[in-house]
């Protein structure tokens, strides 16, 4: 979470041109693997990784013109290693998915891979709905370096250089007013 | 973040229109869960709640102990019926007993009215157990909260908000918990809630609460979009409250012919056990006006949020 009260720097990674471009060029990607997606499925991360994963399936209709791809919302908020270990419980999102997912190729989507926890979990909650025959990850940004698991994505948008108290944000038009990805650097006050 | 106002769920009172509000919206993403073919989610894996029923229940006690493992959560069971408290113990020692076991929560039914408020509140003097985070599954005419938030969510469910709409809670007023929370609850949310039963069974001082009293079931059946109908409660009454079940049957009891008479289709609830015959017949209990059943599946969503809001509570 950003805190307000601390002045940040921040910088724009992808303008909205770079983002519509990026999600293009993953579009095409994950055509090369998936063809028509017959037996794949789609998957975005609640609560951020959904705009990203409905941009994805919306470009992926246009460009196969195929209109049933299928696309849920995976919330993994239970499935956290962290309950507890905060101060509040984190309030859950809803979980969308109403197709069957054994034997299914999913891709899972969310908007930045950061420490990696997010994904474990993630493949922790999706097992509830089955066995899928394959789990793939496209995130739109990559914070290198940063791993806590040993877990990568295999489709990324871009990837950033970041410290630990650096933010990444990625902000849409539906919820932001604006596609873009920032970078936030705290300003030391001295 | 969003989070409950509460460290313990003691009574409907004390809590805020937006911690009923996170409880039912959280209650939601659960009941899709205990819908689906894996029921389980691992965030209780480790916590450790102990169920202490020094009262008989058959649902609320397979409900939160339902709730309790599709949580993960390790779950002792405490009856006081072949318990030490028949030698004498005290229930704070009970208690303190079943603490120093590591328990991080305690689930208590106790036919004493302010029983969980009492044990919250002598807790807090046991450094060893002030940890403890107390959920009342029913105190004795005190209050029921995680009834009234099923019912809450139920009515939700059914007729999408709880705001305006109007809800008749028949029956012995006087001996039942689920009354006196359901009116908390439902007040809380902005619903109009009435009373009705016999003059003995409505105590007088209901109407400061905010409800409507009536006498007249047929009227409050014509002027309500829910009725929750209560068993009368014979085991707390220690009076004749009324000349016979028959005759009570025949004035409060809800069958199929009174509800014909309506010119409009409600809810019927319940909160069980059912006196058949008593206060509802089987025709109206197994029809389809009936939420029943429903109540009970939610019941086990509702109490999976609670435990979860409060037992991810680790700050002050």
């Amino acid at each position: 979470m950003l805190e307000q009260s601390q002045p940040m720097e921040n910088k724009v990674l992808l303008d909205s041109q770079h983002v519509h471009i990026t999600i293009e060029r993953l579009c095409y990607q994950l055509i090369e693997n998936h063809h028509h997606f017959d037996h794949s499925v789609i998957i975005g991360i609640q609560p951020r990784g959904i705009y990203f994963s409905s941009r994805i399936h919306q470009k992926l209709k246009e460009i196969i013109g195929k209109a049933d791809i299928k696309h849920g919302f995976l919330d993994i908020t239970f499935h956290r290693d962290d309950f507890r270990r905060r101060d509040e419980p984190l309030v859950p999102s809803a979980t969308h998915i109403d197709f069957v997912i054994e034997d299914k190729n999913v891709i899972l989507v969310d908007d930045v891979l950061y420490t990696g926890r997010t994904i474990r979990a993630a493949l922790d909650a999706i097992l509830a709905f089955g066995r899928p025959r394959n789990v793939e990850l496209m995130v739109l940004i990559d914070r290198k370096f940063s791993r806590q698991l040993p877990i990568q994505a295999d489709y990324i948008g871009a990837s950033v250089d970041s410290l630990t108290s650096q933010r990444v944000k990625v902000n849409w038009q539906e919820t932001d007013g604006k596609d873009e990805v920032i970078l936030y650097t705290p300003i030391k006050v001295s | 973040m969003e989070s409950l106002s509460v460290r313990h769920l003691l009574g409907i009172k004390g809590l805020t229109s937006r911690d009923v509000e996170l409880i039912l919206n959280t209650a939601q993403q659960f009941k899709d869960i205990i819908n689906r073919p894996i029921k389980k989610v691992p965030s209780l894996r480790d916590v450790t709640v102990a169920n202490m029923f020094f009262e008989n229940s058959t649902r609320t006690r397979l409900s939160f102990e339902l709730a309790e493992k599709r949580l993960s959560a390790d779950v002792i069971n405490f009856s006081s019926s072949g318990s030490s408290v028949s030698k004498g113990e005290t229930l704070v020692d009970t208690a303190n007993n079943i603490l120093a076991m590591k328990v991080d929560m305690i689930v208590m039914r106790h036919p004493n009215p302010g029983a969980s408020i009492f044990l919250a509140r002598e807790l807090q003097k046991y450094p060893k157990s002030a940890h403890a985070q107390i959920i009342n599954a029913g105190d004795g005419t005190h209050e029921h909260p995680t009834q009234a938030l099923l019912d809450a969510y139920s009515i939700r469910e059914n007729l999408g908000e709880l705001a305006g709409k109007k809800i008749a809670i028949i029956g012995d007023i006087m001996h039942s918990r689920v009354a006196l929370s359901n009116i908390y609850c439902l007040k809380l949310m902005g619903a109009e809630v009435m009373v009705c039963g016999p003059t003995t069974l409505i105590p007088k001082y209901i109407g400061s609460l905010g409800v409507k009293i009536e006498h007249d079931l047929m009227k409050a059946l014509q002027w309500c979009d829910v009725a929750n109908m209560l068993r009368i409660q014979l085991e707390r009454q220690q009076l004749k409250y009324f000349p016979s079940l028959r005759e009570y049957a025949l004035y409060f009891g809800l069958n199929r012919k009174k509800l014909e008479l309506l010119n409009k289709k409600i809810v019927i609830m319940h909160p069980g056990p059912i006196n058949r015959g008593v206060e509802i017949t089987s025709d109206v209990a197994d029809s389809g006006h009936s939420i029943i059943l429903d109540q009970v599946e939610n019941g086990v969503a509702v109490r999976m949020a609670i435990l979860y809001l409060l037992a991810g509570k680790t700050g002050s």
